[in-house]
């Protein structure tokens, strides 16, 4: 069954901080609920349906929504790290086309700036049946990234100039977004002369880290009709679980490739529809393999893809990020997700910074990978259009 | 088969479990053994004892040659924690054993600026001190 147009974003709302050292992570997915809510015209007594990932506190959506005093009849506590909150629009839009539940809630929140939390869940991993194999060499996030770049480089020729150009289309969106962790433009040199920290990425090439959270209200066709807000139908939904693959690694693609298509072909539109893309940017690596693997061009393309100011909006062939992104806004509880989905709703609202508004968007897509490119991941693609 | 070799880089014992002791044996003895399905011959990395291609539970344990390729590598210079920050720069790489797994490793006794994807590489144990070794990685001489 399609969730085509069942399912609408009505409510979304970003922590404005950057760093939040007086307020616990249970604190901050309150605010960001509380904010995604009154943005749809909604309350806490309005959400039948609960979504949660692995940065949500003790016992998960269990133990938040008790602390949020929900009065649910829906929960749900899917963790695919920072594509969490895109699978769960997509299951909140299938459990709205089930006649389940009218109002779902979805909240991100975490501290890895000032509170020194990881980005959640991570008791578990020591106990993961890869962890004797995978932990003894140490292998960071980034490092783990990388080696992907290593063998894309190595298998298509492509350059950290070109990598480097994705960090500069972010950092000119940024300067325009006031609460932006890094408002700095940055030029080509500037990435390829900042600090080396794990071949061939530089301190450029990496998202930031971040207090913060925010959050999503999805809500039924019924629900939307009655809200005064500018609602945002979800078109296609598509998620790509993508592993190690049991020792066949493959570096050179991610699980965009099975979300992508999904998406696309649930909404019934093609790469040359798409206004505006939010593209996961834990690394900027991460931006160029994800656009061969959701279409945007050849495998192995994505290099040459980037160039020209191609990601710069409002003009550039393939606007992205335009909150600043990962790379430069924020990147919360180390979680992109969220911040995806919510710039691609501020661009259909035409709700964007004037600078950098796509000028008639009407069809967006967001994308989150989570876990790591170099071990397993999982990837979730939003379309979303405009009523 | 191959070298017994002291790197300079952490060997902190790994967590063991009953599927996957046989391994850590071997490593002690400077072997790497992988469970090869019966069924369908496939060798998975990292072991275990269904599998994921054929979900036959006939795996064997079996040595493999110790050589290897680089697939992919990347050098770290800065970001790591405190256990490994002395040790930078260090390679962090997969390589792909002879038999066909491609395995995270390290790659030891040689500079980093060396490395390139391709090049051979025969596996060294680094003892844990607790009966067991990790799989590092060397050129191959």
């Amino acid at each position: 069954m399609s969730v085509r147009r069942v399912a609408h974003i009505a409510g979304v709302y970003e922590h404005p901080l950057r760093e939040i050292p007086d307020k616990t992570v249970a604190q901050i997915h309150a605010q960001v609920a509380v904010g995604a809510l009154a943005d749809a015209g909604l309350t806490i007594a309005d959400v039948d349906a609960y979504y949660s990932a692995g940065d949500a506190p003790g016992f998960g959506a269990l133990s938040m929504a008790d602390y949020l005093g929900l009065d649910c009849h829906h929960l749900n506590d899917t963790e695919t790290g920072g594509s969490s909150y895109l699978l769960h629009v997509q299951q909140a839009a299938q459990a709205i086309a089930a006649g389940h539940i009218d109002v779902a809630l979805i909240t991100l929140a975490g501290k890895p700036r000032t509170g020194g939390a990881g980005p959640g869940g991570s008791a578990r991993f020591s106990s993961a049946p890869e962890a004797g194999f995978e932990n003894q060499f140490g292998m960071g996030v980034i490092s783990g990234y990388a080696m992907a770049a290593t063998r894309h480089m190595h298998e298509f020729g492509t350059t950290s100039a070109q990598l480097a150009e994705i960090k500069v289309a972010a950092s000119t969106h940024a300067q325009h977004n006031p609460n932006a962790f890094l408002k700095d433009v940055v030029t080509v040199e500037q990435v390829l002369e900042s600090r080396m920290i794990s071949d061939p990425l530089h301190l450029l090439d990496a998202c930031v880290v971040t207090d913060g959270g925010g959050a999503l209200v999805v809500v039924s066709d019924a629900v939307a009709k009655r809200l005064d807000r500018h609602t945002i139908p979800v078109l296609g939904t598509g998620f790509g679980f993508k592993g190690a693959n049991s020792g066949r690694v493959d570096l050179t693609y991610t699980g965009a490739r099975t979300s992508g298509a999904a998406a696309f072909g649930e909404a019934g539109v093609t790469t040359s529809d798409i206004d505006y893309a939010s593209i996961y940017d834990s690394f900027t690596i991460t931006v160029l393999v994800t656009l061969e693997d959701l279409g945007f061009c050849e495998k192995g393309k994505g290099g040459e893809f980037v160039l020209d100011g191609a990601l710069q909006a409002p003009y550039g062939r393939l606007p992205f990020n335009t909150d600043g992104g990962g790379l430069c806004n924020n990147h919360p509880a180390n979680r992109g997700g969220m911040t995806k989905v919510i710039e691609a709703v501020r661009q259909l609202r035409g709700e964007a910074h004037a600078a950098v508004q796509v000028p008639d968007c009407e069809i967006a897509l967001a994308h989150g990978t989570g876990g790591s490119m170099a071990t397993r991941m999982g990837s979730a693609t939003l379309i979303l259009g405009r009523d | 088969m191959s070298d017994s070799y002291t790197s300079y880089l952490p060997a902190k014992a790994p967590e063991t479990n009953i599927e996957t002791q046989p391994f850590w044996d071997a490593t002690a003895q400077g072997r790497i053994d992988l469970a090869v399905c019966d069924d369908c011959g496939f060798i998975p990395w990292y072991p275990r004892l269904m599998c994921p291609d054929c979900q036959s539970t006939s795996m064997t344990w079996t040595t493999m040659a110790g050589t290897a390729t680089v697939y992919s590598y990347s050098v770290t210079r800065a970001g790591v924690g405190r256990a490994w920050k002395e040790h930078l720069p260090f390679v962090l790489a997969y390589v792909q054993l002879d038999e066909g797994p491609i395995m995270m490793t390290n790659l030891v006794a040689c500079d980093p600026d060396d490395v390139e994807v391709g090049m051979a590489v025969t596996a060294v144990f680094d003892d844990t001190g607790e009966g067991t070794a990790i799989v590092r990685f060397r050129p191959t001489p």
